[in-house]
């Protein structure tokens, strides 16, 4: 009883110090990871824009082609348009879809 | 699923072997041969249907080949007929046929990167639950006594997987990630796929993390997890799971009492 009660102690010590690092942790990571993502059209190579919706959608892995002007990727916001696309009129990413030259 | 009416229902059963007899009810137009016409109806399900396991599967068929992978979808679909109007779900008993299909038995790790590729499917259609953040869990801190017996409900777009093979590395070197060449295939391993926004993502984890995720999604509460993992792994590092699934946004429920999370 003693025994179960001192392991009970140990745990609640470990959970409760491994779970306040953790949300120290997650804090500075979300911080870094909450930054706003932006849809980028353009950058993607082909069969790797990001969709994993599966058959029956029209955007699995859809993408036929490198830089194909329809098909989009995440980006960290603000790089976008700063990401090289041989396709694009602007010859970088364009977060809308842009017809390729 | 096979419709009740019996015309419909051998209507469905004639789809899926040319052999098979149509229902006498099917008929045409100006009397020519239905056969012909339902060949073409035949040929549209099996094409579509196989089209579809293709989309949904791209590495295991990139591990076959698409000659091997149209043959073993076909012999799938002459059981599985969908059972949803949702393509989407198509697919969902492909892991196991696999695993139990006598062709593929020399590919023991093919189930288990078939389960990864449907996780990353459901994963992205999975309900849109909010993940409890650092700031909402801060308040637990100040009660430690409460922790041990807590429980949680894991995101329902989060799955677990486990496998005795390399198929994190597998599915990786298909994204342009490491060379398959190098993939040791008999290495363990183990993955979580989650969904950041409408990005689905491929974690590899420790199998000491994983089987702690695996004993919370299971029900039990954290301080059974945490002592089932360190007996396990002595080096298993429990702040770096709780940051893990805070980080990844993977608790959607947090229990402090013995009650098991709604």
């Amino acid at each position: 009883m003693t025994q179960s009660r001192a392991i009970q102690t140990t745990t609640a010590a470990a959970l409760a110090l491994a779970l306040g690092t953790a949300l120290t942790l997650g804090n500075t990571a979300v911080a870094g990871e909450g930054a706003a993502k932006e849809k980028c059209y353009g950058i993607a190579l082909k069969g790797k824009n990001d969709c994993a919706a599966g058959p029956g959608t029209s955007c699995a892995g859809t993408s036929k082609v490198d830089y194909q002007g329809n098909a989009w990727k995440y980006v960290p916001a603000g790089t976008c348009e700063k990401t090289a696309s041989p396709t694009s009129p602007t010859g970088q990413g364009q977060l809308a879809a842009f017809k390729a030259m | 699923m096979i419709p009740q009416d019996p015309i419909q229902a051998g209507f469905a059963n004639a789809l899926l072997a040319p052999e098979r007899p149509l229902p006498p009810q099917v008929v045409t137009w100006n009397g020519s041969d239905p056969t012909v016409r339902f060949d073409v109806y035949r040929n549209n399900v099996v094409v579509s249907l196989t089209e579809a396991l293709a989309d949904g599967f791209p590495v295991t068929r990139a591990l076959v080949g698409e000659t091997f992978f149209a043959a073993m979808a076909r012999c799938f679909l002459a059981e599985h007929l969908p059972d949803s109007p949702i393509l989407t779900d198509y697919g969902d008993a492909l892991p196991d046929f696999i695993a139990a299909f006598p062709p593929t038995r020399g590919l023991p790790y093919l189930p288990d990167v078939a389960r990864l590729e449907r996780a990353r499917v459901r994963a992205y259609h999975a309900a849109d639950a909010r993940a409890l953040t650092a700031q909402d869990l801060a308040h637990h801190l100040a009660d430690p006594q409460r922790l041990p017996a807590t429980r949680l409900a894991l995101h329902p777009a989060w799955t677990l997987h486990v496998s005795e093979y390399a198929i994190v590395s597998l599915w990786a070197a298909h994204q342009g990630q490491g060379r398959i060449e190098d993939v040791d295939l008999r290495r363990a391993e183990s993955a979580l796929v989650l969904r950041d926004g409408d990005a689905v993502q491929v974690l590899p984890l420790s199998s000491a993390i994983a089987g702690f995720f695996a004993t919370l999604a299971a029900g039990l509460p954290l301080g059974v997890a945490a002592e089932i993992a360190a007996a396990t792994t002595p080096d298993f590092d429990l702040t770096q799971a709780l940051a893990l699934l805070i980080h990844h946004g993977g608790i959607a429920a947090w229990q402090p009492s013995g009650e098991p999370p709604a």
